[in-house]
C-alpha cells in the first residue's frame, strides 16, 4: 500500500491528533534548538553559554519565552495597526503548514490505527512546500512595511528579495530529484531512494539546495536582513513581546522545515543509514522517527556551525552569488543530468556518453579559465591605482583640501 | 482508500492549529504585558535620535527590489514548467529533452540580456 492509501484510511481523530503532535514537536524542537544553538555557538567561541536555568540551562529558551510574554506589547504610532498585527500571524501559520507533507516515519501503529506519521501525501507535495514558503514571504514584507519605520522597511525588503532569489535556485535544484524519482510526492521520493541517497547520485543538486536553504531562511552567513551594524534588527525591529516571539518561532520552525525537506529529498528521509536497515523494524517502526530526527538535527548543527564560522556576506555579493552563480549552474546541471538520463535510457553507445561527459568537462574548464583570467586582470587593475583621486566621494579633510577648493 | 478522504483536509487541520496558536499569542501579548504610556516609546526606532517623519525616502524604496521581484516571476514560471516535465521525464524520451532544452535556451537568452544590461548588478 502506498502512503497516500494508508493515510486515506485515517479517521478524523487521527488527523487531528497528528496535527497536534506535529505542532508540539515543532514548538518543542524550536525551544530546544534555540538552547542548543546558543550552547554550540558558545563552545565555538570559547564561552559556556546559558547554563543557569535548569540543568545545563535547558530551560533557558522557555524562560525567555515567558519573559517576552510579560513585556509590553508596543505598536508604534507610525505603524499600520491592522497589517502590523496580521504579519506575525501569517508568518506563524505558514511555517507550520510545510510540515503537513513531510513523512516522519514509516508504517507504524498509532494508538491501534495502522498509519504513517505524515499528515497528508499530496502528489504535488514538494511544490506545495515551495508554495507555502512563498506565502511566508508576505509575513516578512508586510511586517517591514507596516512598521512605518526606516530600518524595518529596508530589512523587510532585503529579506524578501533574498528569500525569493534563493527560492529560484532551490526550486531548480529539485528538478533533478523529480527526474530521478518520477514523482513530486515526498513519500515516493523517499521510497525511490531505496538503494542510493540522492545526496550521493545528485551531489551538485544537493550542494545547491544546501546553500540556497541557508539563504532562504535568512541565516548566517546570509543573515543580511538583520545586519545589526546597518539595520538594527531587520524587519522585526518594531515588534516586541509575543509578536516578536512569533517571528522568532517561525524563523526556527522554518529552519527545521527546510532541514526536514532536505532530509526527505536527499538523505532518504526516515530510512535508516545504509547497512542499518534492520533498525527500521524496532519499536514497531517508531525507530524510523529517531533516524529522521538524527538527520534533521545534523542539518541544524550545520546551520549553527556556519553561524559560528563564517562572516556575513555583503548584500551585493550575496545577490550576485544567487543570480549569477547558483541559477546558471543549476540550469546547466539540469540539462546535463537529463541528457545523461536520456542517453542511458536509449542505450546510447558508451563512446557517445564518454564524449558528452568529456565535452562538458572541456566547456567547464574553458569557462573557469575565462573567469579566472578576468578576475586576475581586475585584481591587477585594482593594485595599480595611478590617480590619487578616488572615484567615490570622500569627506573633506580639514586644512588640506579646503585650501584647494578655495584656491 | 476511503473515498470521502480529501488529502487537503489535514493541511487545513495543521493550518488551523498554527493559526489558533498565532491568534492566542497576539491576544495574550496584549493582555499579559504592562501598559505604561510614554510618548517617546511609541516613536519609530532610530537608535535614539529624533525619528524621521516617514520611513526611508518617504516610504519609497529602490527600484532594484521591484526588478528582482519581476525576474523572480520569470524564473518561477520557468520552474513551474520544468516540474511536470521532470515528473513525466521517463516517458517523454528524446523529444521531451530537446523541447525542454529549447525552452531553457529561450529563457537563457532573456537571462543573458538582463545580465548584459546590468539588471543583475547591485550597487
Amino acid at each position: 500500500m502506498s502512503n497516500a492509501e494508508i493515510i486515506g484510511q485515517d479517521p478524523g481523530w487521527v488527523i487531528a491528533l497528528k496535527g497536534v503532535l506535529v505542532f508540539a514537536v515543532c514548538v518543542f524542537l524550536t525551544i530546544m534548538s534555540v538552547w542548543g544553538e546558543r550552547r554550540i555557538v558558545a563552545r565555538m567561541q570559547q564561552r559556556s553559554g546559558p547554563n543557569r536555568v535548569g540543568k545545563f540551562g535547558l530551560l533557558q529558551a522557555l524562560v525567555d519565552g515567558v519573559k517576552l510574554a510579560l513585556k509590553e506589547d508596543l505598536i508604534p504610532k507610525s505603524a499600520d495597526r491592522i497589517v502590523f498585527v496580521i504579519a506575525p500571524i501569517i508568518s506563524t501559520t505558514t511555517c507550520f503548514m510545510a510540515f503537513a507533507v513531510i513523512p516522519l516515519t514509516g508504517p507504524v501503529n498509532f494508538f491501534g490505527q495502522e498509519t504513517v506519521m505524515q499528515m497528508t501525501d499530496l502528489s504535488v507535495g514538494v511544490l506545495y512546500v515551495l508554495a507555502i514558503a512563498s506565502v511566508g514571504v508576505y509575513g516578512i514584507v508586510l511586517a517591514g512595511w507596516s512598521s512605518g519605520s526606516t530600518y524595518p522597511l529596508l530589512g523587510g525588503l532585503r529579506s524578501s528579495a533574498q528569500v525569493i532569489s534563493y527560492e529560484i535556485a532551490m526550486g531548480l535544484s529539485l528538478v533533478a530529484v523529480f527526474i530521478y524519482a518520477g514523482s513530486m510526492s515526498t513519500s515516493e521520493i523517499v521510497a525511490a531512494q531505496d538503494k542510493w541517497w540522492y545526496a550521493v547520485i545528485l551531489f551538485p543538486s544537493f550542494v545547491i539546495f544546501a546553500i540556497s536553504m541557508v539563504g532562504e531562511t535568512n541565516r548566517a552567513p546570509f543573515d543580511l536582513a538583520e545586519a545589526e551594524g546597518e539595520l538594527v534588527g531587520g524587519f522585526h525591529t518594531e515588534y516586541s513581546s509575543l509578536k516578536f516571539a512569533l517571528f522568532f518561532l517561525s524563523e526556527y520552525v522554518n529552519i527545521i522545515a527546510v532541514s526536514a525537506l532536505a532530509t526527505t529529498l536527499f538523505l532518504g528521509g526516515y530510512r535508516a543509514l545504509p547497512g542499518l536497515g534492520f533498525t527500521e523494524q524496532w519499536l514497531g517502526g517508531w525507530f524510523t522517527l529517531v533516524w529522521f530526527f538524527i538527520k534533521v538535527l545534523g542539518f541544524f548543527f550545520v546551520f549553527v556551525w556556519l553561524r559560528g564560522t563564517l562572516p556575513r556576506l555583503r548584500y551585493d555579493q550575496f545577490m550576485k552569488f544567487g543570480w549569477k552563480v547558483l541559477i546558471p549552474f543549476s540550469l546547466a546541471w539540469i540539462l546535463i543530468v537529463s541528457t545523461l538520463r536520456v542517453m542511458s535510457q536509449q542505450e546510447a553507445p558508451p563512446a557517445l556518453i564518454a564524449t558528452f561527459i568529456f565535452s562538458i568537462a572541456l566547456i567547464y574548464i574553458a569557462i573557469a579559465t575565462l573567469i579566472d583570467k578576468k578576475k586576475a586582470a581586475q585584481e591587477k587593475a585594482a593594485r595599480n591605482i595611478t590617480s590619487s583621486e578616488p572615484d567615490f566621494p570622500v569627506p573633506v579633510i580639514p586644512n588640506t583640501r579646503v585650501e584647494q577648493i578655495n584656491g | 482508500m476511503n473515498p470521502s478522504f480529501n488529502p487537503y483536509v489535514p493541511i487545513l487541520a495543521i493550518g488551523a492549529i498554527g493559526f489558533g496558536f498565532a491568534i492566542f499569542s497576539v491576544v495574550a501579548a496584549a493582555l499579559t504585558g504592562p501598559k505604561r504610556y510614554n510618548r517617546a516609546k511609541s516613536d519609530a526606532y532610530e537608535c535614539g535620535i529624533e525619528p524621521s517623519p516617514q520611513a526611508a525616502g518617504g516610504g519609497r524604496f529602490p527600484i532594484k527590489y521591484f526588478l528582482t521581484a519581476m525576474l523572480f516571476i520569470v524564473f518561477d514560471i520557468e520552474i513551474v514548467f520544468l516540474y511536470p516535465w521532470a515528473v513525466a521525464f521517463d516517458s517523454l524520451g528524446v523529444f521531451g529533452l530537446v523541447e525542454m532544452a529549447l525552452f531553457i535556451g529561450t529563457v537563457f537568452v532573456a537571462y543573458a540580456y538582463v545580465w548584459r544590461r546590468g539588471g543583475l548588478e547591485w550597487d
